[in-house]
């Protein structure tokens, strides 16, 4: 098994180098890369959401972007109303603290996820593709008819949320938050990949209908790992909106749930820290070919293309070769 | 005769115009091997299905255990105690031996819904799945991929997951099939023994094999069951010999 001695390997480099670019960056003073290190690690956990139903359990997913704009615009209206001190409904106060935040988006997400899928899980190929990207549009057109926050404007948020502890408007202190958040969900993947839950989940992503004949349900699997699937990118689309201070229909957007199967298919569907590498490759075209070229967006799909075509496993594969779970 | 753990009754199944299955009643009852023979096209793997659930019938009623079936999906069969291998080899291709008999044991023990344990650390599933291995004699071979074992090996995993699964019914689809005359020995072997565990419901081409473990023989042309009886009836039944064994030169 050396492939997985060599993935752990590129898991850890990849672990250091999330970390050690913006220390260094901090240590130079250069905030700007911090901003784009923490960019890189909540886009990463979005990934770590949608690559527990893109690659353990082959939900090819067109519409995780309506969870990440739904956790965004959970975080965007509660400091919205905690800012202007009116009531979010029914006497509901907003909030600034992150942690309730966060815990309103996932537990949110979590239910958009369950609805979604259950209508959405008995199909399967170009069809699952279709009904996702048509849940997230009808949401898209939601948000940008909604004055009440904003429409298609957006949604500022003025002061950052707070954690207990942290002085978020420190983008060191906030990155060293969203890192934590990204290794634990790495964690938290790691482990359901490896438990009895990840051993059915896989196992009906290969052959769905042996799974049946074993006694396992192949519809409620997939429905219990969409659902935790979407609250991770819910948490990740909350982090993002208090990263950016702004939250706005564009992370409902088909080009963000695009950007996030982007992100997977260039680390490698399925691995561990696949959307790591994927987020890192996606953040540094964004920034260098961006600086030099409008049409970024070009190379970049030149080299999804080469991906697809010549590295199926992606950066991770290309590195440590096939996946493995003998 | 004891109670058939498995009772079939005036089930048919057409697609379009075509008959599949055709008015079967049939029954499984504890400690016999009932064989299913029939040319092919004659609604074998049909029957199967309608009896796992891959397909509902148009008509009729399938009891198992006591309990109509019919409404309930192939997951929930499974989980009453139906035990199936398919006639073509369906593993989890990306899984090694070993843990393809293990998402069977998991399936036994129950809901697939726990988070934490690492699988490949949990004797619970990885003792069981090595001594069923051994017993179709793939405990050599448990850390390979389905995918890179031969055809051989992957009939026997096929066997080794439905062991796995402590069936009250075994329902095997040509089991035999690509296997080569010492594999088939030695699964008419092991076969034999099997049935004391429970019941099969065997469907095979193999003639000698059928002759050689039948308690009953039921043979099915068109769809319809044309006759049922002990290997010694079957062997003398005119309509069988010409419809059927006339046909493979048997
Ligand atoms: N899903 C299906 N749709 C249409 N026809 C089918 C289907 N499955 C089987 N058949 C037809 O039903 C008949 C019985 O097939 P099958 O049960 O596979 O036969 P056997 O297993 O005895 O060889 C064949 O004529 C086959 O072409
Ligand atoms: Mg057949």
């Amino acid at each position: 098994m050396a492939d997985a001695r060599r993935e752990t390997i590129v898991n850890i480099v990849l672990a250091v180098a999330l970390f050690v670019v913006p220390a260094v960056a901090y240590v130079i003073d250069e905030p700007f890369f911090i901003t784009l290190a923490t960019r890189v690690a909540i886009l990463a956990l979005a990934g770590v959401g949608l690559n527990l139903a893109l690659g353990l359990g082959g939900m090819v997913s067109f519409g995780h972007a309506a969870f990440f704009g739904l956790g965004g615009y959970v975080a965007g209206v509660l400091a919205h109303h905690a800012f202007s001190g009116t009531p979010v409904f029914w006497g509901i106060p907003g909030t600034n603290q992150m942690i309730i935040i966060w815990i309103v988006a996932i537990v949110l997400s979590g239910m958009l996820a369950a609805i979604i899928g259950a209508l959405s899980l008995r199909t399967s190929g170009i069809f699952f593709i279709m009904i996702t990207l048509a849940f997230a549009q009808m949401l898209f057109f939601f948000t940008l008819s909604w004055p009440a926050y904003g429409g298609e404007d957006g949604l500022p948020i003025f002061v950052r949320n707070q954690f207990p502890g942290l002085n978020t408007m420190r983008i060191w202190e906030l990155f060293l938050l969203s890192y934590a958040v990204l290794m634990i969900a790495i964690l938290l993947f790691r482990m359901v990949r490896n438990a009895r839950f990840g051993a059915a989940l896989m196992a009906i992503r290969q052959n769905p209908d042996r799974a049946a004949a074993l006694g396992i349900s192949p519809f409620g699997v997939k429905l219990a790992a969409f659902a935790l699937s979407g609250m991770i990118t819910g948490l990740a689309g909350a982090m993002m909106a208090d990263l950016t201070r702004f939250v706005s229909p564009a992370m409902l957007a088909w080009q963000m749930s695009g950007e996030l199967i982007v992100i997977i298919i260039l680390g490698g569907v399925g691995r561990l820290f696949g959307p790591v590498a994927g987020a890192g490759i996606l953040v540094a075209f964004e920034v260098f070919f961006g600086g030099i070229t409008e049409h970024w967006q070009f190379w970049l799909g030149l080299v999804l293309l080469g991906v697809v075509l010549f590295a199926r496993g992606g950066l991770i594969g290309l590195i440590a070769g096939r996946d493995r779970h003998g | 005769m004891a109670e058939p753990v498995l009772d079939i009754r005036g089930v048919s199944k057409s697609f379009g115009a075509l008959r599949a299955t055709d008015d079967v009643t049939l029954t499984l009852v504890p400690g016999e091997i009932h064989a299913l023979i029939g040319p092919n096209g004659a609604g074998k793997s049909t029957l199967i299905a309608l009896i796992c659930g891959g397909l509902r019938p148009d008509a009729g009623s399938i009891h198992f255990r006591g309990q109509e079936i019919s409404g309930l999906s192939v997951a929930q069969r499974a989980r009453l105690g139906l035990g199936r291998s398919f006639q073509i080899s369906s593993l989890i291709p990306e899984y090694s031996a070993r843990r393809n008999v293990m998402l069977a044991v998991q399936a036994r023990l129950g809901h697939p819904y726990r988070f934490f344990r690492n699988v490949q650390r949990d004797a619970g599933l990885t003792g069981p799945a090595m001594e069923y291995l051994a017993r179709v004699g793939l405990e050599r071979r448990a850390h390979i991929l389905a995918s890179e074992l031969s055809h051989g090996e992957r009939r026997r995993l096929e066997i080794a997951t439905a062991l796995a699964l402590e069936p009250a019914a075994f329902l095997f689809d040509e089991p035999m099939a690509g296997m080569g005359a010492e594999g088939a020995r030695e699964l008419i072997g092991f076969l034999d023994e099997l049935r004391r565990e429970a019941p099969i419901l065997l469907v095979e081409h193999d003639m000698d094999a059928v002759f050689a473990l039948a308690d009953r023989i039921s043979v099915l042309a068109n769809g319809r069951i044309i006759a049922s009886g002990s290997v010694h009836d079957i062997r003398n039944d005119p309509e069988v010999r010409r419809a059927y064994l006339g046909e493979e030169g048997a």
